[in-house]
């Protein structure tokens, strides 16, 4: 492959980072996502964090199914302040 | 050289890992799920020296002076900033606290002024200062990268020569009199043993487990689980809110920018105790009641975007002090900080590091009012100040 290939696009995160923590010994999804910041981004990971799994499986291999999804955070898509504040104050 | 065991890889048992093995000691880590796992990394990343009784003000002056070194010590980025920690006052008497806080913390060398809200509006542009009187200030006060500081003091410590296993579950100890012979510990479905000279139990929410395993009392340090929660907002420009800024008389909520990616963070004092140690789960009251507050000290908040919200626990302890200490011959604690470890883990770890191998240690850091067994005593410290 030639040139960068991104893998989280909120945060710009390329596969050679990625792989690049693993060979370090950082193979805890959990632990990756914090350090790179995947999944960290307004999506969610929705796109990147089947695609961190694949690597991960490929570098380790382990079956994908084997490595579990990092925790979700709510909300699933980002909330304006003002919907939730709401008209509690003034 | 010894071997000393450590249960807990979040940064007290991570960070105390490298402080033994920079001097010469044989280190094994236990991590039952992943490294940060626990308090570590849903912390909010502020670091102060602003406390109001002298042994926090001491220890974390002096947390603050190895903090400015440690990116350099452990060579790794760890975005640490002194971006200062500003605390407002909403009334004459907390103006009148806030001045003698000041006076001990000065006393102690550390630099916190009060300031006006001309000021205070200099120092963080999205300030609503109306309803403040004034404001107590420390640039000195930060933040830094909990994840990475945490990977740094990791890496580290593995070219040490630590043996840090995550996933690897503490299950039992061998005892002999008052002394631990032996860590039994659980990977990978398989138990096994090690021969140790000494253990710290870093274990913090779930410190408590660790000491009845030891043949201890389960409250002989009692430790409570509650949930601290936090809100995040989309990435602002940079500048906005850089320092903690905090009206204490607001159920201490409070503000801060990520200095990674410039979300603000934002916390506030509504406290759940967890159902059980699993229990991370967030809850709605707490998403409007942080906001609320958030909007009232920067207004212009309530156009941003919220992007997530988590929560972690402030392992606290009834004066909300951390147990620092030993329990038995060879067994020590770190644990119970109640919402402070973070901060506190550069003195703490080499304090406790020194303890271990040397017997006694050059940190400035009081014995006796984290003696582990004050709780059995009846002897509780003046509160620590806690945020939220």
């Amino acid at each position: 492959m030639s040139g960068k290939v991104i893998i989280c696009r909120c945060n710009d995160v390329t596969v050679e980072e990625i792989e690049a923590l693993i060979d370090e010994g950082v193979t805890d999804i959990e632990e990756i996502k914090r350090l790179l910041r995947v999944g960290m981004g307004p999506c969610q990971g929705r796109t990147c964090m089947p695609l961190v799994i694949a690597i991960l499986a490929r570098k380790t291999g382990k079956k994908p199914d084997e490595i579990p999804l990092p925790r979700a955070r709510v909300p699933i898509r980002p909330v304006r302040v003002e919907v939730l504040v709401g008209g509690d104050d003034e | 050289m010894s071997k000393v065991a450590i249960i807990g890889g979040g940064i007290i048992g991570v960070a105390t890992a490298y402080e033994l093995a920079k001097l010469g000691e044989e280190v094994i880590l236990f991590e039952k799920n992943y490294f940060g796992s626990g308090s570590t990394f849903r912390c909010a990343t502020g670091i102060r020296a602003q406390f109001t009784d002298e042994a926090n003000i001491r220890l974390m002056k002096y947390a603050v002076e190895r903090w400015e070194k440690l990116e350099e010590e452990l060579g790794f980025d760890i975005n640490f900033r002194q971006t200062g920690y500003l605390f407002l006052a909403t009334s004459e008497e907390e103006v009148e606290a806030f001045k003698n806080n000041i006076r001990l913390q000065n006393k102690f060398g550390v630099p916190t002024r009060l300031i006006d809200m001309d000021e205070a509006k200099e120092i963080v542009p999205i300030l609503n200062t109306e309803p403040f009187l004034a404001g107590a200030w420390n640039p000195k006060d930060g933040k830094a990268n909990p994840f990475k500081t945490l990977f740094a003091y990791l890496f580290r410590a593995k070219e040490l020569g630590v043996d840090a296993r995550e996933h690897t579950e503490v299950v039992g100890f061998e005892r002999e009199g008052d002394v631990i012979t032996a860590v039994k510990f659980r990977s990978n479905g398989k138990v096994e043993s090690v021969k140790v000279d000494a253990v710290l139990n870093a274990a913090n929410a779930w410190a408590p487990l660790i000491n009845e395993m030891a043949g201890l009392k389960r409250d002989l340090v009692p430790i409570t689980a509650y949930k601290h929660q936090l809100v995040k907002t989309e990435p602002l420009e940079r500048g906005q809110a850089e320092p903690l800024v905090c009206p204490p008389s607001w159920n201490d909520a409070y503000i801060i920018q990520d200095g990674e990616d410039g979300g603000i963070i934002c916390g506030v004092g509504i406290e759940h105790r967890a159902k059980s140690l699993d229990d991370y789960e967030p809850t709605y009251d707490f998403l409007r009641g942080v906001l609320r507050y958030a909007t009232m000290i920067a207004p212009p908040l309530r156009y941003a975007h919220i992007v997530r919200q988590w929560a972690g626990f402030y392992a606290k302890t009834p004066d909300k002090n951390p147990a620092i200490g030993k329990l038995l011959d060879n067994f020590y604690i770190a644990a119970g900080f109640s919402g402070h470890g973070f901060m506190m883990a550069p003195a703490v770890a080499q304090a406790m590091a020194e303890l271990i191998a040397k017997g006694r240690s050059k940190v400035p850091l009081d014995w006796d009012w984290y003696d582990p067994y004050r709780f059995e005593r009846g002897e509780l410290r003046s509160s620590a100040f806690q945020i939220g």
